[in-house]
């Protein structure tokens, strides 16, 4: 048995994780290998592309209505879908009470004890959720945890930007322990020159782009029917652009400690390509009445 | 009104003075707007039937009593029985304050323990630099070898990660790269002192030996390891090590505290005393095997024995009463290949000659019983051998699994027919069983003298007397140096058992003239 690899997906929310995530665990399984994704969201829909269903129960709510966590078992929560892609939802609770980032913590330990993680899985996927709000989100990067992380981003700016903070919370784990980070991937928004900006940040922050993921209708097609592109349409160009990206990962060899860059370079960068412009410092607080009167 | 001072008196008997008397009716009178004593009465005897003990056993939100404590509680109680090795709470100071009183007030020892006081800016921005000074602080100021960390619910719902903080401390130069600091996550929201105990007994053994394993060799050091789990005992400790010398059987006990919590009082200060070492912790995976004296309370051990380590651990019950003492020995014997010797065998005997003395008072009295898992079957098996009877048997941390192996001890047995073994229940559940099922006596800690208190109350035929066994025991002195394993052990406790039967029995007769049947001195 090949070591199992542990892999973590962090972005910004809304960029396409769980859609990438689960795409490229498609492309995974296609090619032989066993994998588990287990979603750390309390949104619980990271896995939904695989079991063909609305929302897995979760490992929180199924806690919460047994009474406690030592109540479940494991075939309770872990699912089996698409070519035996091992599906788990950590879930949490609704928004505005209680602490999600515990119900993460809660959730992978009761992995770890109920033995999810058995010898014949070569892959393990954490869907992480946007923002890593609290230590409860970096759970899945601790020691013994996902070692290589994965940042899905855009040509956006609020995405770099986000990836830029990500790379910042990486370095904290990475200083004390294994945990490196392994590529950014860039799920296209069709923005100008898209793929250079993203390999220049990618530079910057000392990793590689591992793969340029463009933007193709089939996949919102597939996902209406609760399916991967590779399911769905498995001869579509899209879903050999996942078996592409499936086929770096397993490959990939470049993980690294970032090198996280100031606002201001980060700032820089984005004039370059034009996405931002340079500030006129000397409208900065006019209101439109007064920039008239001027 | 006041105390004078060549004679200040406590709550008891000072209360009881006219004054104080007065003075708290008047209160109840005027402000307290309690109810009639009838209906309080009316309410209390209510609470003693079976109806209630229906409506009491279907409570779903609310624990009282709960005959359990918390993680970090265990993994203290740990760490203080390794040489030179400060326990360190990376959490809030309430919670290791109370971890210290608990152990203080029935140790009766000082305890020490040191946290890195959390506060509200740690809640949000992650503990990492309280560790840093911590960690710097507690080496500078307490000198210890090894600093042994575990979390209070604080650290742990924000998700603060141990390892990542140690080893930037590390990084950062607050202690030494290679001083030791095995850490183990304990929060207290799950599992129980029992737990915490097993996850910090796992994390020690996993820092020291995880990652020298190449050079190890199941049987090389020709040793056996005994593993104590979550014990206050501190003769439990010694009984170990007194027969395994006696059978001249080279062992080694992981986790011995007996030093630190029993320190003499000779002018000196020990902040730190005994304690197995670090050597024997490193040379442990070269053992024939490790004996786990509380197995159901050690199952992360277990695996980590299994895994790591790769012995084979025996399967065995803990050592309480003749039979599972007697397992426990001959398996010793098996795997070291020394015989038991004549010393053990005596002892044996006296314990069964002890047993026969006292059958006749022993035989048929029913007990109800709480506590930890291993202890609360241990003491099954032993009152079961003794012939007396188990009505109720509850354990809040146990699982469903050893409530089945708890039913069976019982099943096999005819004293063991007309009990109910509980799991995840607490002490008024307990209560109510006391009431409803009527034991002789009830076994357990301290928590359960409000339950005599009760039983007292609703008349004096009804009073079922707490005989303590267990932790904490906070009320009575010394209790805590006693042995509850091996035969000795089981000497102690048919001593404490057939005793509280004939004080009871002296109890009930003591009338004059109405059951002073004769001038014998046993009634």
């Amino acid at each position: 048995m090949a070591k199992l690899r542990q892999c973590a997906i962090y972005g910004k929310g809304g960029i396409g994780k769980s859609t990438t995530t689960q795409n490229l665990v498609a492309g995974l399984a296609e090619l032989g290998k066993k994998v588990m994704i287990v979603g750390c969201d309390p949104k619980a829909d990271s896995t939904r592309l695989i079991l063909h269903a609305k929302a897995q129960n979760s490992i929180m709510q199924m806690a919460s209505e047994a009474g406690s966590v030592e109540d479940l078992e494991l075939e309770d929560v872990l699912k089996v879908g698409y070519r035996d892609i091992k599906c788990v939802e950590s879930g949490g609770p609704e928004p505005g009470v209680g602490c999600a980032g515990r119900g993460v913590i809660t959730a992978i330990n009761f992995l770890e004890e109920e033995g999810a993680y058995d010898e014949d899985l070569d892959f393990v996927f954490y869907d992480v959720l946007g923002d890593v709000v609290c230590g409860g989100f970096a759970m899945p990067i601790r020691e013994n945890k996902a070692q290589e992380i994965y940042i899905v981003c855009s040509g956006e700016m609020m995405a770099m930007y986000a990836a830029n903070n990500i790379a910042k919370g990486i370095v904290k784990y990475a200083n004390s322990g294994g945990v490196r980070l392994a590529g950014l991937i860039c799920n296209s928004r069709q923005t100008a020159r898209e793929d250079e900006l993203i390999m220049e940040l990618a530079a910057k922050l000392g990793t590689h782009m591992i793969h340029f993921v463009p933007r193709d209708n089939v996949v919102q097609r597939a996902e209406i029917r609760r399916m991967t592109v590779i399911e769905y349409e498995p001869t579509a160009k899209q879903a050999q652009e996942y078996r592409d990206l499936a086929n770096k990962i397993i490959n990939n060899k470049n993980l690294v400690i970032p090198t996280p860059i100031t606002m201001d370079e980060l700032e820089e960068l984005l004039m370059e390509f034009g996405i931002m412009e340079e500030v006129d410092e000397s409208i900065v607080g006019q209101t439109a009445a007064a920039e008239v009167a001027a | 009104m006041s105390q004078k001072v060549d004679n200040i008196q406590p709550s008891y008997p000072l209360f009881r003075t006219d004054e104080y008397k007065d003075n708290l009716a008047n209160k109840r009178a005027e402000y307290e707007e309690r109810h009639p004593q009838e209906q309080i009465d009316e309410v209390f005897q209510w609470t003693t039937t079976k109806e209630y003990q229906e409506i009491n056993f279907n409570r779903e939100a609310l624990t009282v009593n709960p005959a359990k404590a918390c993680q970090p509680l265990g993994a203290v109680l740990c760490a203080l029985g390794f040489e030179k090795t400060l326990p360190y709470v990376h959490g809030s100071q309430g919670c290791v304050a109370y971890f210290r009183t608990y152990f203080n007030r029935h140790f009766k020892e000082p305890i020490a323990c040191v946290s890195d006081s959390m506060t509200e800016d740690a809640a949000v921005f992650g503990g990492q630099k309280n560790m840093f000074a911590g960690l710097e602080n507690a080496k500078a100021l307490y000198k210890p070898d090894v600093i042994a960390v575990s979390t209070t619910c604080m650290a742990e719902v924000i998700g603060d990660d141990l390892n990542a903080f140690i080893n930037n401390a590390k990084n950062e130069g607050h202690i030494e790269q290679d001083f030791p600091t095995p850490f183990a996550h304990t929060p207290s929201f799950v599992g129980s002192h029992t737990t915490g105990w097993d996850n910090m007994f796992e994390g020690i053994m996993r820092y020291n030996t995880l990652n020298f394993m190449a050079d190890k060799e199941v049987g090389s050091n020709g040793k056996i390891n005994f593993v104590p789990g979550f014990e206050t005992y501190l003769g439990n400790f010694r009984v170990i090590n007194r027969m395994m010398k006696e059978m001249g059987v080279d062992y080694t006990l992981l986790s011995d505290p007996t030093e630190v919590l029993d320190t003499p009082a000779d002018g000196t200060f020990r902040m730190y005393a005994g304690g197995t070492s670090y050597a024997d912790v490193k040379d442990a995976p070269n053992a024939i095997t490790t004996i786990l004296l509380q197995p159901w309370q050690l199952e992360k051990t277990k695996k980590f024995v299994d895994a790591t380590w790769k012995q084979e651990v025996p399967k065995l019950n803990i050592p309480m009463g003749l039979e599972w003492t007697d397992a426990l020995l001959m398996k010793v014997s098996e795997l070291s290949g020394k015989p038991i010797p004549e010393s053990l065998e005596k002892e044996r005997g006296r314990l069964v000659d002890m047993m026969t003395d006292s059958h006749a008072w022993m035989h048929g009295k029913k007990f109800a019983l709480y506590g930890d898992a291993d202890f609360a079957l241990g003491m099954t098996k032993f009152l079961l051998e003794l012939g007396a009877e188990v009505t109720d048997v509850l354990v809040n941390h146990a699982n469903k699994r050893w409530k089945k192996a708890c039913e069976e001890v019982l099943a096999a047995s005819p004293y063991g027919q007309n009990a109910t073994v509980h799991i995840g229940k607490d002490l008024w559940h307990f209560r109510s069983l006391v009431f409803t099922n009527k034991p002789d006596f009830m076994m357990g800690n301290s928590y359960g003298k409000f339950i005599q208190r009760d039983t007292f109350y609703k008349g004096e035929e009804f009073e079922v007397p707490l005989i303590r066994v267990g932790f904490p025991i906070f009320d009575r002195h010394h209790l805590h140096r006693m042995t509850t394993l091996g035969y000795e052990g089981a000497i102690y406790l048919l001593t404490t058992l057939v005793n509280a039967v004939l004080e009871q029995l002296d109890k009930e007769t003591k009338g004059m003239g109405t059951t002073d049947y004769n001038y014998y001195l046993i009634r």
